[in-house]
């Protein structure tokens, strides 16, 4: 926004918030959110990783591909975007069916693609596709939407969920299918119909208890009674509730908690990583964290707010919350409070492909946020 | 739709997310809490539990030494393999290389961790090689750890075996002296601390519970280089004649404390794998055996202590056998009528026979019972044994002349060195001692001092040109002595060709320096007599030993004899 000063000119500060703006097209304040959380993230890594500068430095050059992905994505009008839509869903399906038929494996599943030695997920790139086709389908449409429109989007959404659920990964199906939800939610659908709605949830829950797989079921089981097999399932929770636990208020300090020390927190610098934040810095540094995620989900709302198109409405809402699911199901899971899912911390877990996911999204609310055409009205 | 009921629908939208959104972070605040404080010492005592353990520092066992502070058994750090099955299982694949290492069979081993799987410690390996326990733990395999322990070690080997005895894997005394002294030898162990992470491994010690208390040291009367001496000459006569066993001990008459002690057959203490129960035993302590004519002098002294008998009092053995009770009492030679110097120096157990029948059952009882005769010497060594002296009250005629050249009543060798540290010690009886400068030594009369200083001179002549000891004699020392040959007692009666032979003696003669007593049994290659067999075991080891300690000789004329001209010259 920009806005005459005294003088008749413009002060540096507003030329320097507009080149900001108006050419690299970041958002400042929703940056800034995510600089502070990165900043906390690398402290993090590096204690869990026994204080090892080769994976900072790994986790630095991810970080610098995500901003540039960020920046790249920030260019980019939500109205090209809209239109580009159905095409990358198209896209993203099929890669889907490729990975289904000739994938890599890896840990189990099926959810790599490898394309002239760059290995992938297609699955991970459903996680933006989703609300963006979603977004797409409902932004020339009267909304509230209809019947017939809602069934339709949720088709759009349970194609390429369902892809993933076979893979086998439900995390990142349910991720997948919660972006398409929210997008449908932003949308307008009737009360009743989400009544409806969870009503068929909770009605078919045990048919996908009848559907998951045994390693699922016992995740469910586990997260129920941790106790009931310490040694085997029950593990991961167990030391990760006692490194949260033992961190206390104040936390036993960066690099001097013992639990991930000593090594006894699994996979403690990708999925398990919140268990060495709570038992290094303890509730107060607990607080803090999800402030600062909370921060970054309401920026990311606020500019879904003050969207001026139903596409780019619908898909900021969706995004922002789509974040938000990625952090309350993780420090979910990591606290006990829901079953073993393999969902990352966002932005502080070690690893590539959410981490450019996670910037091409935030890319798209910084494009939506400073794309608007305020002064033009 | 009216357009303000559509703004009312994303009004309430936005409410309803907002109060998810609450409710979700309230949510996670709300667990974060319940971990963090609610549960914090619930939680973080688990934490602890796993993360540390408690473990025992071991305690140094305390150095034995002999009485110049020569170590005799030492403790050195050794390291042991061990492991936590439960975690070890897991790593089945890494066991293989272990196995290789230790050098025990790959299922054994897997065997041995499977049958303890519910434990956590069981030994894969004690005591190994430092450099083994290194290459074992930079396998990194999950719940195998190092113990520090100790391994004793004896610089002398089978020399002083028995004596020391031994300790078993757990360094607690099994044997002879450590078993004796395990409580000061045997310190306690501490505890510590310490922070492991999930391999098992320690990382880091915490705190030091308890310290370790070590083992205090043990200064033991054994001077190892007579121990050493006593050990060869042993040896040597036990494979010369052909023995079963031998055994051998010397004395310091004037302190009770026992210099020397070995025995054969011996065992190697630093290796105990072909280890044979009859090789260890201390026969010096716990074997008896019929000390025949080495209880000679007690008998005149019982004589003499009477009043019965004097020294000159001449006895008539002829014709060489004397009847007792239908029972022949028989000599060597016929020796005529002999004053008691003789019946000592010709060993005539005629004479022995009438000393003892002219004194009462209970005066010779009590001469025997009075140079500790059936009575344990008190030095503590585990397993002694007290001999038999039985009771006089019912002793009969044959018994007591046989009694008086050494049938009917049994000695351990050890005995036999206290009952002749009575004569060597002007009459006192000193109770014996393992360790230096003992202040328990307790000291009794046991014998008029003119009585045993009249021993002295009879047993002299035991070692001259007519007595039956003459291998005893030592060059530049006078030796005052007792020769025996026992026939070995067996059922019904005494086996004819199998002996026991003994000398037990001292010197100097005026002031006796040291007591020895030397004892093979069943030497079997021709020679049999104490004289020939024991003598002169006994006079190698005291010509060392007398030198050893500077006891300026006393007998000048059979020094001169040998002795370059210069040095004659000078004498």
């Amino acid at each position: 926004m920009l806005t005459p000063d005294w003088s008749g000119g413009y002060s540096r500060r507003d030329a320097r918030m507009s080149f900001i703006s108006e050419v690299l097209r970041v958002d400042l304040v929703l940056f800034t959110g995510l600089l502070v959380l990165i900043a906390c993230g690398m402290a993090v890594l590096y204690s869990a990783g026994g204080g090892e500068n080769s994976l900072l430095v790994k986790q630095t050059v991810r970080l610098g591909v995500g901003m540039v992905i960020m920046l790249v994505m920030a260019q980019i009008p939500a109205e090209d975007l809209r239109l580009w839509s159905p095409w990358f869903y198209v896209l993203g399906v099929v890669l889907l069916l490729f990975v289904m038929f000739g994938g890599d494996t890896g840990k189990g599943a099926q959810r790599w693609l490898g394309v002239g030695g760059v290995r992938f997920q297609p699955s991970e790139m459903m996680k933006l596709v989703v609300p963006m086709t979603v977004a797409w389908f409902f932004a020339d449409k009267h909304l509230p939407p209809g019947r017939i429109a809602v069934l339709i989007s949720l088709l759009i959404t349970m194609i390429p969920a369902g892809l993933v659920v076979v893979q086998p990964d439900l995390g990142t199906a349910l991720l997948i299918m919660s972006a398409g939800v929210f997008a449908i939610f932003f949308a307008g659908i009737s009360w009743r119909l989400i009544a409806s709605g969870l009503f068929t949830a909770v009605a078919c829950t045990p048919l996908l208890w009848h559907f998951m797989h045994d390693y699922q079921k016992q995740r469910v089981l586990t997260m129920l009674d941790p106790h009931s097999d310490p040694l085997g399932s029950g593990y991961h929770i167990i030391q990760s509730e006692i490194a949260i636990g033992s961190g206390g208020v104040y936390g036993k300090g960066w690099l001097n908690g013992t639990q991930s020390q000593l090594e006894f927190i699994p996979e403690q610098d990708t999925d398990f990583i919140f268990a060495v934040f709570g038992e290094e810095f303890g509730f107060l540094g607990v607080a803090l964290l999800l402030m600062i995620y909370t921060f970054i989900v309401f920026r990311g709302l606020v500019i879904a707010i003050r969207a001026q198109d139903a596409y780019s409405r619908l898909l900021a809402g969706s995004l922002s919350l789509s974040f938000f699911v990625y952090f309350f199901v993780n420090i979910g899971m990591v606290s006990g409070l829901l079953p073993v899912v393999g969902v990352p911390l966002p932005l502080i877990s070690r690893g590539g492909t959410s981490m450019v996911t996670l910037m091409a999204a935030f890319g798209m609310l910084m494009s939506i946020s400073t794309h608007r055409r305020l002064l033009r009205h | 739709m009216s357009a303000a009921s559509e703004l009312h629908i994303y009004t309430t939208r936005r409410g309803l997310v907002l109060a998810l959104f609450v409710m979700a972070m309230g949510a996670l605040l709300a667990r974060a809490g319940f971990l963090q404080i609610y549960e914090r010492d619930f939680l973080q005592g688990q934490g602890d539990s796993r993360q540390q353990r408690v473990m025992s520092i071991p305690a140094h066992r305390g150095m034995i030494m002999d009485r110049n502070g020569e170590p005799l058994a030492i403790s050195t750090p050794v390291d042991s393999v061990w492991a936590n099955p439960q975690e070890t299982l897991l790593a089945r694949e890494q066991l293989s290389a272990v196995a290789k290492l230790l050098k025990i069979n790959r299922e054994d081993l897997y065997e041995r961790l499977a049958q303890r799987a519910d434990k956590q410690f069981v030994y894969l390996q004690r005591r190994v090689n430092p450099d083994i326990a290194r290459q074992v733990m930079a396998l990194n395999v999950p719940g195998v750890n190092l113990q520090r322990e100790y391994r004793r070690y004896y610089p002398l080997g089978e020399v002083a075996a028995h004596v020391l005895g031994f300790t078993n894997i757990d360094d607690s005394g099994l044997e002879g002296l450590e078993l004796a002294y395990n409580d000061w030898l045997s310190g306690e162990p501490g505890s510590k601390r310490v922070l492991r992470d999930q391999l098992d491994r320690v990382v880091e010690d915490i705190e030091r519970l308890r310290a370790a208390r070590p083992g205090k040291d043990l200064t033991l009367s054994i001077d190892r280089r007579i121990q050493y001496l006593a050990y060869r000459e042993l040896k040597a006569a036990v494979l010369q004649h052909g023995a079963r066993s031998g055994s051998i001990v010397v004395v310091d008459p004037k302190t009770g404390e026992i210099l020397a002690m070995a025995n054969q057959p011996a065992f190697n203490p630093n290796n105990r794998k072909t280890l044979r129960s009859s090789h260890y035993r201390n026969r010096a302590v716990t074997d008896v055996f019929e000390p025949g004519s080495t209880i000679k002098p007690f008998t005149v002294a019982a004589g003499i202590g009477a009043g019965k008998f004097k020294p000159e009092t001449v006895i008539n053995t002829s014709p060489g056998y004397y009847m007792v009770s239908g029972h022949t009492v028989q000599d060597e030679h016929d020796y005529g009528k002999i004053n008691l110097s003789r019946v000592i120096l010709k060993s005539s157990n005629v004479g022995a026979s009438k000393i003892a029948l002219g004194v009462t059952p209970k005066q010779l009882w009590q001469a025997y019972r009075d140079v500790g005769f059936g009575e344990i010497t008190g030095s503590g060594f585990p397993g002694e044994s007290a001999g038999l002296l039985s009771d006089y009250r019912r002793w009969r005629k044959i018994e007591r002349a046989t009694l008086s050249f050494g049938y009917g009543l049994s000695v351990t060798p050890l005995q036999l060195a206290q009952a002749y540290t009575v004569i060597a010690n002007d009459g006192v009886l000193t109770s014996l001692s393992y360790t230096h400068n003992n202040p328990h030594v307790t000291s009794s009369r046991a014998m008029n001092a003119t009585t045993a200083k009249t021993l002295r001179r009879m047993l002299h002549g035991v070692t001259g040109d007519e007595g039956t000891g003459r291998r005893a004699r030592i060059e530049g020392y006078s030796v005052a002595g007792k020769t025996g040959t026992a026939h070995k007692s067996t059922v019904g009666g005494y086996d004819e060709d199998r002996y026991v032979s003994v000398f037990a003696g001292m010197a100097p003669v005026e002031q006796p320096r040291l007591v020895t007593v030397v004892m093979i049994n069943e030497p079997s290659n021709g020679d049999h007599s104490g004289g020939k067999v024991a003598a002169p075991v006994f006079s190698r080891v005291m010509s060392g030993a007398l030198r050893l300690l500077n006891v300026p000789p006393d007998n000048l004329p059979t020094l001169q004899a040998n002795t370059p001209e210069p040095e004659a010259g000078a004498a």
